[in-house]
């Protein structure tokens, strides 16, 4: 066991509906470096775990604005400034004519910042604690799950394990080769 | 008395259930799983794999010679130089339109029976808009240089004109399928980590860890997650009545009598949903014969529910086909009225009448609850409307055959090319579609497992609940 590092605490439960009341109290005992883990998202628990919204719709709404004023912009100068062409004698500058591109831009930049932005909070990591339990596989079948980090500054092994055990879970120690 | 009964009791029925069977939240991964993880292919997958397969190699050979020969190999001819290429893209981008209202403006309505289909519609829809995309692409002639319709900078200084609709088309099309494309990966994040979790070889579960981005289903991860879901479908709606409007600028920006109209854009939206839901259908009746396990997630009242938005966007593309009649005459314009009646009196008349017949007439039959409710009528419903909408697209299209001078009439008729290419284009479509089919789970399983009535939270009455644990979920489980 010596060569062997504790890198947290999984607890396993039965239902979604007792993960949301274990995720309360772990919110009430102060931990930071926490997460529920479940298949699917489950309703009301950003409020059970004491979660902030997200901030992706801010991120989204930038980047669909860069895409309409820089549809507008690239259409603007090539058609006007850079490569003037006569056509059908319309205007250089035809803004019914650029809706279309704008608003296609608009669209793809804002796909764009969803799907990247959402990978970006999400904090991908192909190696993290929670992936040294066997029994963690269990949450994208049916399982529920707490994890707790050691790397939260109120993490002690025993007291976080016991903690998760009175609120009903069933307890696995994460540990990691050294 | 009990006739009256018997008649309102449809009326009266709660919702039938999402998910028919002891649906549980491993039952739900078994079978789905299941799917894609069979060890042994089964013999049909071969067969149809094989045949299809075989149609797109020889869309590829049909592609090289006329890239090798030009588009002369085409039966185009001068008042029709569009031919069967702009038809099949037409036809296929609207076969993709389905997919996408499904998964986007079903989900912004909430209609739950979306998450049963929605995997399998977004997959035709990514297939069908390549399949689209190819047609134009090989229709520039010299293929060579297509970069001219992206706006690059180059060494001869030129820009793409974005005055001209078919530019307008690379755009609306091709962030089209960017959107559908990550909209897909995007649902697909949590079901290939539950694959991974349930994969044995070690390669498997390295390649689908990479594919999962280490999806952890944690809630810090859901939070966002369902943002940008909901987020993808917000800006899809919008999204997918643009883009057939666009395609259908193809046609109504230009002076021909017959499609400089203002009814194009939501005749189009309507027509591409009617055809695409018809091969939603077409393929979830497919689906429910081979791998029988879905027959409790696409439920006959999942294809029911399909029916009647094909019944209504089918009588939206009628009501078109008779206002465009309508406005012919009250226009008083006499070069429309005579697009029109050329239309259904003409050389073409019987594309005309197969059109009005399979989207107008046939569709009728699903006013009838038996009808909706029957798998062959649904499955034969589906292949006929598929065929009005190639049909309405061909008609469409055919009115650059009589344009203002009678002396450039002519009659066009498609060349063994075309057929072969548009067959092709078939193969590619079912080619891609069943490798979806093998590999990739086919239904969206975290979202079936969040509508499960077990995956409900009532959080607002903890201290009623924990008396009583379990309560809420069984209310729910009766009343569905």
């Amino acid at each position: 066991m010596s060569d062997r590092k504790i890198t947290g605490v999984l607890a396993l439960f039965d239902s979604p509906e007792a993960l949301v009341h274990a995720a309360e109290k772990v919110r009430d005992a102060g931990y930071r470096k926490w997460d529920t883990h479940s298949p699917f998202a489950i309703h009301g628990m950003d409020e059970a775990m004491g979660m902030k919204r997200s901030k992706l719709p801010w991120l989204v709404a930038g980047a669909a604005f860069a895409g309409v004023f820089g549809g507008l912009v690239l259409q603007g100068w090539t058609s006007a400034i850079e490569y003037p062409l006569v056509i059908a004698g319309k205007r250089f500058f035809s803004y019914q004519a650029f809706f279309p591109v704008t608003f296609a831009l608009g669209v793809l930049l804002s796909v764009l910042a969803s799907v990247f932005g959402m990978l970006g909070l999400v904090n991908v990591k192909f190696h993290h604690p929670v992936f040294s339990s066997d029994r963690f596989g269990k949450v994208t079948d049916d399982g529920f799950a707490i994890s707790i980090l050691a790397s939260d500054p109120q993490f002690d092994a025993n007291a976080t394990a016991a903690l998760l055990k009175e609120i009903g879970g069933d307890v696995d120690l994460l540990e990691e080769e050294e | 008395m009990s006739t009256t009964a018997k008649t309102i009791r449809p009326l009266l029925d709660p919702d039938p259930p999402l998910v028919k069977g002891e649906a549980t939240f491993s039952t739900v991964t078994r079978d789905i799983s299941g799917i894609a993880e069979k060890k042994k292919t089964p013999i049909w997958w071969w067969v149809a794999f094989l045949i299809s397969g075989m149609l797109a190699m020889n869309l590829l050979v049909m592609i090289g010679y006329l890239i090798w020969e030009g588009t002369g190999v085409w039966g185009l001819n001068i008042p029709v130089g569009w031919g069967w290429a702009i038809v099949n893209f037409v036809f296929w981008v609207g076969i993709g339109h389905a997919g996408t209202l499904i998964s986007a403006v079903l989900f912004l309505f909430r209609q739950k029976w979306r998450t049963s289909i929605n995997r399998f519609a977004e997959a035709m829809t990514i297939v069908a808009v390549i399949c689209a995309g190819i047609f134009p692409g090989i229709h520039v002639g010299r293929i060579w240089v297509a970069y001219f319709m992206f706006p690059i900078p180059n060494q001869m200084g030129m820009w793409p004109n974005f005055r001209s609709p078919l530019l307008w088309d690379v755009f609306a099309v091709g962030t089209y399928f960017t959107a559908s494309a990550l909209f897909w990966f995007t649902g697909l994040i949590p079901d290939l980590a539950t694959l991974r979790d349930r994969a044995t070889g070690k390669i498997r579960k390295t390649v689908l860890g990479i594919l999962s981005l280490g999806w952890r289903g944690g809630h810090r991860q859901w939070q966002h997650y369902e943002i940008a879901y909901l987020l993808l479908a917000a800006i899809s709606t919008p999204l997918v009545l643009s883009v057939h409007s666009v395609v259908s600028t193809d046609f109504a920006t230009s002076i021909l009598p017959g499609w400089h109209t203002t009814i194009f854009p939501p005749y189009f939206v309507a027509g591409a949903i009617f055809s695409g839901f018809a091969m939603v259908l077409t393929l979830s009746i497919l689906a429910r014969l081979v791998l029988p396990q879905v027959k409790n997630y696409m439920t006959l009242d999942t294809l029911e529910r399909m029916a009647k938005v094909m019944m209504v966007t089918g009588m939206m593309v009628g009501y078109a086909y008779s206002m465009e009649f309508f406005i012919a005459w009250y226009s008083g314009n006499a070069y429309e009225r005579f697009v029109f009646i050329n239309r259904a009196f003409g050389p073409y008349f019987w594309a005309y009448w197969i059109m009005v017949s399979c989207n107008v007439i046939v569709p009728q039959l699903f006013w009838f609850r038996k009808m909706r409710r029957s798998i062959p009528v649904l499955f034969a419903l589906s292949i006929f409307t598929n065929i009005g909408m190639w049909f309405e697209r061909f008609v469409i299209v055919m009115t650059l055959s009589r344009g203002f001078m009678p002396a450039s009439w002519d009659y066009y008729s498609p060349s063994f090319v075309d057929i072969l290419t548009f067959i092709g284009s078939f193969g590619l479509f079912f080619t891609v579609f069943l490798l979806f089919l093998r590999f990739v789970p086919i239904i969206a399983m975290a979202e079936v497992k969040g509508i499960l009535p077990q995956a409900h939270v009532h959080h607002h009455s903890h201290e009623k609940e924990s008396a009583q644990p379990g309560n809420g979920a069984m209310a729910e489980g009766v009343t569905s």
